[in-house]
């Protein structure tokens, strides 16, 4: 008998902690696999960032370091840049992404250092019970929203790979979704090509993933991915926002 | 290089990079602004890295990721800067990563000034981070002692797993004085690796650096292990100068830039026949409390002396177990007490009848 499909080395066998039917995990083993089949699981250092994601130095199979909420871009410029031959990526959320660590996203960015961040956005604070995040759609319900997101009160949703495309020293970004097989496979394309781009050292690289939070939108797994598909993809456009030019 | 004349600060990071490091990440503020200038153009010749951050909060956290794969690492700031750095510094100490941090103070709350003060104490000795730990503090009073209390900095911070802060002010960092390296460079200690980030190469489980324990239990042992830490850093690594102190009266307590000028109250002091000494606490954290435990057999009070409101002071009292009255005599916002003045000042405590 032989075996056709299997856990990728990449992830450690902790059970995750995710909520059923979040896209964390789904985001997770995209990555393992990618560190997994270009090598490098030996030769990574990751940056868990503070939200659900924060336990993902349990499952990660690579050395990892815990980063106070939105300074995770910081703690790998200063990793990357004391062993610039290991591999450095940061896995956050939109909260800590695009809320708090703002200022270390873009500058991380603008220095143009070579990482790879794993930016994963649910439109939603998840760790801490669903309050509105920056990228919450226009009235999209929060705890702290509890009407919907009121754009005159707390501006519209922010454009975050928009913004770091527009960064000069950002060198790769591309934005997927993870609600559907057909989309997950192209999220791991990008994924791909963060990483490979870190190994050729052409600088920062950004995969925006769109993820679902059941708990947090209050629907059922299937109706979060169909949610997502409806109402996140058309306010956040998928695709490539900033590539190298090939030779 | 024999005697040379030069800033504080600039001691402090020749200094630095004697003491073997070679990673250096700061953002810009007055009055401390020599020492990254120093770095960023003498590290990269030493084959080291000098990085502008975008902000203390990003300085700190790339601290915090170089030092935790294994760089012998610094930053250095001004009180509002240290301020900001707080989270990460809380972070450092609980994950307990080796690295040294530099505060050039200057005259606060808020922006306060760029002039010196010593009004930081309570940042430099009382956390200012959240959660319980203590930061090793040293305290130079001339630019000799900043050279050597920065590479001692280093071997601290290795040897207990922790951040060290070295706490200069304004006039410590921009003042010349000559100074002469006499430390040997320090060569990068064959330590115990068995916590950096490093890749792990197939060969052990994945190793991670972190602080969340969200088991009260697990968070509880962990914080006893710091808790014994510190008791055994606070049992050896306490440090002051007593100086003409044997037979004093009036007993000076005072660190840094304000100690030295309180030598000169001493010494006139001393001329006209009064029995006047100095403690000067070399170690703000842990505070030399061994210093007070038999205080001068003639001795009737205490004289705390600080750029400041009074912070120290707290420890003095406690230092004194109420065995002699502490008076407080503090300048700030950027002032600077003179020697007459604080020789005027214990001449009325000892006419007064207080000494």
């Amino acid at each position: 008998m032989s075996v056709i499909f299997k856990k990728t080395a990449g992830l450690t066998e902790t059970d995750t902690h995710y909520c059923p039917g979040c896209t964390h995990g789904v985001a997770h083993r995209l990555v393992g696999e990618v560190l997994e089949e270009l090598g490098l699981l030996g030769d990574t250092i990751g940056c868990a960032s503070v939200g659900c994601s924060i336990f993902s130095y349990n499952y990660f199979n690579v050395d990892m370091i815990e980063c106070s909420h939105g300074r995770a871009p910081a703690v790998a410029t200063g990793i990357k840049r004391t062993v610039p031959g290991k591999t450095v990526f940061t896995y956050q959320g939109d909260g800590d992404l695009a809320a708090i660590g703002t200022a270390e996203i873009v500058h991380a960015a603008h220095r143009g250092e070579h990482i790879t961040v794993i930016f994963v956005n649910n439109a939603i604070y998840g760790m801490t019970g669903g309050q509105m995040a920056p990228t919450t759609l226009s009235g999209q319900k929060a705890t702290t929203a509890p009407t919907g997101r009121n754009a005159e009160l707390s501006g519209m949703p922010l454009k975050m790979s928009e913004m770091i495309a527009e960064v000069p020293g950002a060198t790769y970004v591309e934005r997927v979704s993870l609600h559907h097989p057909k989309y997950i496979r192209k999220a791991k394309k990008a994924i791909l090509r963060g990483f490979t781009y870190q190994l050729q050292n052409r600088g920062f690289s950004m995969v925006e993933l769109l993820s679902t939070c059941p708990t947090g939108w209050g629907l059922a797994p299937v109706a979060a991915l169909e949610w997502l598909g409806n109402n996140m993809i058309p306010y956040y456009p998928l695709g490539v926002l900033k590539a190298p030019e090939e030779v | 290089m024999g005697r040379t004349l030069m800033k504080g600060n600039e001691a402090m990071a020749l200094a630095a990079i004697r003491g073997g490091c070679t990673h250096f990440f700061g953002y810009p503020i007055t009055p401390q602004n020599e020492i990254p200038e120093l770095f960023a153009r003498e590290l990269p010749k030493a084959g080291g890295l000098f990085l502008q951050a975008e902000s203390e909060i990003a300085a700190v956290n790339m601290l915090y990721g170089s030092a935790a794969a294994g760089a012998r690492a610094m930053t250095s700031s001004s009180s509002p800067g240290l301020a900001l750095m707080q989270e990460g510094i809380s972070m450092l100490a609980a994950t307990e990563i080796p690295c040294v941090i530099v505060n050039v103070m200057r005259g606060g709350p808020g922006l306060g000034t760029i002039q010196p003060a010593q009004s930081d104490y309570f940042q430099m000795t009382r956390g200012g981070g959240n959660g319980d730990y203590r930061i090793i503090s040293l305290a130079p009073a001339t630019v000799q002692e900043s050279a050597e209390m920065m590479q001692k900095a280093f071997d601290l911070s290795h040897k207990y797993r922790t951040p060290v802060f070295l706490v200069s002010d304004g006039m410590l960092g921009q003042m010349m004085e000559p100074v002469e390296f006499l430390i040997p460079p320090s060569t990068k200690p064959a330590g115990d690796q068995s916590w950096v980030l490093s890749g792990h190469q197939g060969r052990r489980p994945p190793r991670t650096i972190k602080s969340l324990r969200l088991d009260p239990a697990m968070l509880e042992n962990h914080n006893l292990k710091l808790q014994g830490k510190y008791s055994r850093i606070t049992r050896r690594e306490s440090q002051f100068e007593s100086y003409r102190a044997d037979d004093a009266e009036l007993l000076f307590c005072a660190f840094g830039s304000a100690a030295r000028i309180v030598k000169n109250s001493v010494d006139d002091l001393r001329q006209n026949g009064r029995r006047a000494g100095l403690i000067r606490p070399m170690t703000l954290w842990p505070f030399p409390f061994p210093a007070f435990r038999v205080l001068p057999e003639k001795c009737k009070s205490l004289v705390c002396v600080e750029m400041s409101c009074g912070q120290m002071v707290d420890d003095v009292r406690l230092a004194a177990g109420g065995r002699v009255p502490v008076h407080f005599y503090g300048r700030c916002g950027g002032v600077i007490p003179e020697p007459a003045e604080l020789s005027e000042y214990a001449e009325e405590l000892i006419v007064g009848g207080a000494v």
